[in-house]
């Protein structure tokens, strides 16, 4: 079975060189840990299209997205990714419906079917701004998991989350029917515990060791 | 909660005499205006015509602002261009040149032995000077500025963190400028072009040294008021009037951004 996700490349974003080399099988749950600044949102934004690489290449599948090269970098659009960024980024001018739904590749049964899981359905028509902390997260975990993607990126999606918003997430990402290929970025070693499959530790942009469960 | 500061008297006093200077001219017009005979003085014929050649064209003018505003805004504050500061400068420029100065330019660009209005005339036998359409384009010149650093400003402010969590959802780029970049900067398009809209319905210089002052083609409100000045200064009151109403109905509604509530 080839990998879901296959990078090995270097770029430099500000003061951070990103110096990484990670392959991930299809369906697994990788956990990224390590401290502030290691790199690890970093590493994210580069597998989201976010960033670019410098040298090296990005294989999604079976398909290289990102050689280091203009003409061989896919746009994050075209890349079918779910990104749940650290601090949400909720589309304040739509309804949560309309958020969740925001993707052209959102089909209208997906989207019904994550308000329920994830105990959106009565919110449907609020907007973000009237969402506590802990429905905005799930806002954007449905919104992520709505644009059906092959990679879903999540960066410390549980953190200040009340307990009940906790568990539903966490019940969502356990569910491997329902959950694709996942880089988990978190603090949380409960967290790692519950869901990750397998750990990796970064420092100052490298990848410096694979922690035990 | 924050203790109000206490000011010290000699600044109240230079504050007060700045806004007494500000106010003078305003409590001046208000003055002399003529309001038992305004509505008769309103429904002449010069000043019926100059009001509407004046919202014609700061009209159209606002048209053109927003459509030619809106993509250079948004390059300005998001695509890496080569001078940008230099081309940021040129944008702004006619806002610090004398109106008359920009008319002049214009007149050397547009006119029908200019860079470029000589081949417009030859090619697609189209004069601008002293012309309406000419009037348009030294308001649309004079008022650009104003809505393209309002919805700049607004778009660095706001960043662009939104844009490409659309884009990794699958969005292409129109599309996120449809669905997030445009309808989150719709305040700020108003504003800018409200402003832009007041600023072309008060050009004076730029339009009598590029379009004249000919009545009903290119002889607007603020012309008209100039002309007045000397023949009638009573008439020249009640078109100040309206200009006046018309610049307070455009500030009142912009108050959140140009007037903060504390």
């Amino acid at each position: 079975m080839s990998p879901a996700l296959l990078l090995d490349g270097t770029t430099t974003v500000g003061d951070l060189d990103l110096r990484v080399t990670l392959e991930v099988m299809p369906g697994e749950l990788v956990a990224v840990v390590g401290p502030n600044g290691a790199g690890k949102t970093t590493l994210l934004r580069l597998l989201a299209g976010l960033v670019r690489l410098d040298a090296g290449h990005l294989d999604l599948g079976d398909r290289t997205v990102d050689d280091g090269t203009d003409r061989g970098f896919v746009p994050a659009h075209l890349r079918r990714m779910g990104w749940v960024p650290q601090d949400r980024l909720l589309f304040d001018h739509l309804t949560v419906a309309a958020n969740v739904g925001f993707s052209p590749r959102a089909t209208t049964d997906r989207v019904a079917s994550l308000l329920t899981a994830l105990h959106l359905e009565d919110l449907a028509d609020r907007r973000p701004p009237e969402c506590s902390g802990g429905q905005a997260q799930r806002v954007a975990v449905a919104r992520a998991l709505a644009a059906d993607p092959d990679l879903l990126l999540l960066d410390e999606p549980s953190t200040a989350l009340d307990l009940a918003s906790r568990h539903r997430i966490h019940a969502l990402l356990a569910d491997r029917d329902r959950r694709p290929t996942t880089l988990l970025v978190t603090h949380d070693s409960s967290e790692v515990a519950d869901l990750a499959d397998r750990v990796v530790e970064m420092t100052a942009g490298r990848i410096t060791g694979t922690p035990p469960l | 909660m924050t203790g109000q500061l206490r000011a010290p008297r000699s600044v109240l006093v230079v504050a007060t005499l700045t806004v007494a200077f500000l106010a003078l001219p305003v409590l001046a017009l208000l003055q002399r205006a003529p309001w038992s005979g305004l509505v008769d003085l309103l429904r002449r014929r010069e000043v019926v015509d100059a009001l509407g050649v004046s919202l014609l064209v700061s009209m159209v003018a606002a048209g053109i602002v927003l459509v030619l505003g809106t993509p250079l805004a948004w390059v300005l504050a998001r695509v890496d261009v080569p001078f940008r500061r230099l081309v940021r400068a040129l944008v702004i420029l006619p806002m610090v040149l004398p109106p008359v100065v920009g008319g002049t330019a214009l007149l050397f660009a547009l006119g029908r032995r200019g860079l470029v209005g000589q081949w417009l005339e030859r090619w697609f036998d189209l004069t601008l000077p002293f012309t309406t359409a000419g009037a348009v384009v030294a308001a649309t010149f004079v008022a650009l500025p104003f809505f393209v650093i309002t919805v700049e400003g607004a778009l660095r402010t706001s960043g662009d963190d939104l844009e490409q969590v659309a884009s990794t959802l699958g969005a292409d780029p129109l599309t996120v400028l449809r669905r997030i970049t445009l309808p989150r900067l719709l305040p700020a398009m108003g504003a800018g072009l409200a402003l832009a809209w007041a600023r072309a319905l008060g050009e004076f210089g730029a339009t009598i040294t590029f379009a004249g002052n000919l009545p009903g083609r290119t002889r607007t409100l603020p012309l008209a008021t100039f002309q007045a000045l000397e023949s009638d200064p009573e008439a020249a009151v009640a078109l100040s009037l309206v200009l006046l109403v018309v610049s307070l109905a455009v500030l009142l509604p912009t108050r959140h951004r140009w007037l903060p509530t504390q």
